[in-house]
């Protein structure tokens, strides 16, 4: 555990009357592309906000490379990247701003910020725009940005909530090809996602939440295979009983 | 603290108040056209004085030439008012009913002889004989309740005590106020206010800031950042403060457009811009209260109005006409002491060592310190920083 990216233990998180975690337990290597999964309100996005430090848990440890995302949130800040599940961008600065003003809250230098935020967005498309208004900018141009904002001090951990929700199937390929890249630079990535497809293709190991509840955890080879289905959707519908989601 | 997130914030805020279309109005332009458009409907245009018609009725017993008759004459040379003469207090009173003019001055029967124990025996209040001076307003005409009071105590201060002492004199009028600058506009006595005016519509400004990155997430962003609570409220406090001078500036230059030209030191000048900075503390207060209580940032700008108003009302130029009770209140809103100590400082050539500015400066000091340090706490107790 104290050599694990991430590692939670029996966290939960209740809200009133409402429990969004219940006694959720994983270890993520560093490296590795970890998909939580499962529908709306089932509390993938409450665990995330967890180990950013956004929420206390209820019960339960967490520690993020070790350390613990309670007590030494401070640390665990300059480590991770997280990049929300809202378009949270300023939409009165430019893109290049928004960049800017991020890389200046993580403190870097002129050159780095010049440098990495230069690459961040010619490799997510956004080069030529990045002068313009956010407010002009489509909806998934706003999400690639956001992604860049995540990703301007270099974390060693980045986590993504949802992060191709709403894209058009070309857009997303092109966050697939990213995320690919951030696992072969040898970083640790956190995706919550509701797109089996997308786990299946990028996860080294999945996460089923429901309810509140990890129903299942493995790689998404021995989930369809120790399930007999023909794909993470089925395995799915299997253990829940309903599908993860209406249309897309 | 690191400065550079301090900067970077600041930087961010000051960007969003340029180019948001709807926060340039309300904290740039809305003050300047106001201040254009008031200061033109109450004489600060075109350089013509204001002319109010006044009633005087002389019930002084004292036989001519008596201090009563110089009274009229100083009031009558006083090129700002037209002064009628009436028998009576119902004749007065009825062509003040009528709108005929603005204000009835009641010179009462001790006048002379109030005016004559005081010569007699200045320093000696014992041997004086008190006169009081009462002053009917035209109550429809919201020039007569603003502007009159002010101008007709300065003439009657003037008047008793050519040195304005801060001595006592016997003799008192009903409304009081203590302008001393002779020939003014109605604008010019609310011109100070008008820089309290522009101010307090911050609270709105910030509430909404507050409500808005809330809303689209940018809060909860920021704060996965390692970026401090200190080092974000550092960058609030000082981009509203920088807003709120830049806006003093530009009221400042409406208001001499207008034609306020106070001649006054360039001391005086730093003294009233660090009243208006030290007071956006307070408005950053209110906002951060308003934005606690606000879950959006409609609702915000709706909610703001309970301190933008009682701010406005009590505490800028329309606050010299309220009842004594309404006066009171007034001393429970900072823009008060701000609006007192730029009219002291604009209008009575104030200093910063006089005391009532020091008196002020202690009341707004302490008052938006504290608002300031309770907006902080609040917000941070139910939204985090």
């Amino acid at each position: 555990m104290v050599n694990a990216a991430i590692a939670v233990e029996n966290l939960v998180k209740k809200f009133e009357d409402v429990t969004a975690v219940n006694n959720v337990s994983f270890q993520i290597e560093k490296g590795e592309i970890f998909g939580l999964l499962g529908p709306n309100g089932a509390g993938k996005t409450t665990a995330v906000n967890i180990l950013c430090g956004l929420l206390k848990p209820t019960s339960g440890y967490a520690t993020i490379n070790g350390y613990d995302v309670q007590k030494e949130g401070e640390k665990i800040k300059k480590l991770i990247g997280v990049c929300p599940q809202e378009n949270a961008v300023y939409p009165y600065l430019t893109g290049i701003e928004n960049v800017e003003l991020f890389g200046d809250l993580y403190a870097l230098g002129t050159e780095d910020l010049i440098k990495r935020s230069s690459v961040l967005l010619e490799k997510l498309g956004l080069s030529n725009d990045a002068r313009r208004k956010v407010e002009k900018y489509s909806g998934g141009m706003k999400r690639r940005l956001s992604l860049v904002m995540a990703l301007i001090h270099d974390p060693q951990i980045v986590f993504l909530d949802e992060p191709t929700v709403g894209m058009d199937p070309q857009s997303r390929r092109a966050i697939w090809d990213f995320m690919k890249d951030l696992k072969k630079e040898g970083k640790t990535v956190f995706l919550t996602t509701h797109y089996m497809e997308e786990a299946e293709v990028l996860c080294d190991q999945v996460g089923i939440i429901d309810q509140g509840r990890l129903i299942i955890l493995d790689t998404p080879e021995n989930l369809v295979l120790k399930n007999s289905v023909e794909n993470l959707e089925e395995v799915f519908i299997k253990l829940t009983g309903r599908k993860i989601r209406e249309e897309i | 603290m690191i400065l550079q997130r301090v900067k970077a914030l600041t930087k961010k805020e000051v960007k969003k108040t340029v180019r948001d279309p709807a926060v340039l109005f309300m904290i740039f332009l809305f003050p300047v056209v106001f201040v254009l458009t008031f200061g033109a409907s109450f004489g600060g245009l075109g350089g013509s004085q204001p002319v109010y018609a006044v009633g005087v009725v002389n019930l002084d017993e004292a036989v001519p030439p008596s201090w009563a008759s110089v009274f009229l004459e100083t009031l009558s040379n006083t090129t700002i008012l037209h002064v009628q003469l009436y028998v009576n207090n119902q004749t007065a009173q009825s062509d003040l009913s009528q709108g005929n003019i603005q204000a009835v001055i009641i010179i009462p029967s001790t006048f002379s002889q109030s005016l004559t124990s005081y010569h007699t025996a200045p320093n000696d209040p014992s041997d004086w004989i008190n006169a009081t001076v009462s002053l009917y307003l035209d109550k429809g005409s919201v020039v007569a309740t603003q502007a009159l009071p002010p101008i007709i105590q300065n003439v009657l201060d003037t008047f008793v005590d050519q040195n304005h002492n801060t001595v006592p004199t016997p003799i008192r009028m009903q409304i009081a106020s203590l302008i001393e600058v002779k020939q003014l506009s109605a604008f010019e006595f609310m011109a100070p206010g008008m820089f309290t005016f522009a101010s307090i519509f911050l609270i709105m400004m910030v509430a909404q800031s507050f409500t808005q990155d809330r809303e689209n997430g940018m809060l909860k962003r920021i704060r996965v950042t390692p970026t401090t609570s200190t080092e974000f409220m550092a960058s609030q406090i000082v981009s509203y403060m920088l807003i709120a001078l830049i806006q003093a500036v530009l009221v400042f230059a409406a208001v001499h457009l207008i034609g306020f030209k106070p001649q006054v030191s360039v001391p005086a000048y730093f003294t009233a811009f660090a009243f208006v900075l030290i007071f956006s503390l307070s408005n950053v207060g209110f906002g951060l209260i308003t934005a606690t209580v606000s879950k959006t940032s409609s609702a915000a700008t709706g909610i703001s109005f309970l301190f933008v108003l009682p701010q406005l009302f009590l505490g800028t130029f329309v606050g010299s006409s309220l009842s004594p009770v309404t006066q009171l209140a007034c001393k429970f809103v900072p823009s008060y002491y701000v609006t007192d100590a730029l009219m002291s400082l604009f209008l009575r050539g104030a200093t910063i060592t006089t005391p009532t500015i020091l008196l002020d400066l202690f009341a707004v000091s302490s008052s938006c310190l504290l608002i300031l340090a309770f907006g902080i706490v609040l917000y941070a107790k139910y939204f985090k920083l």
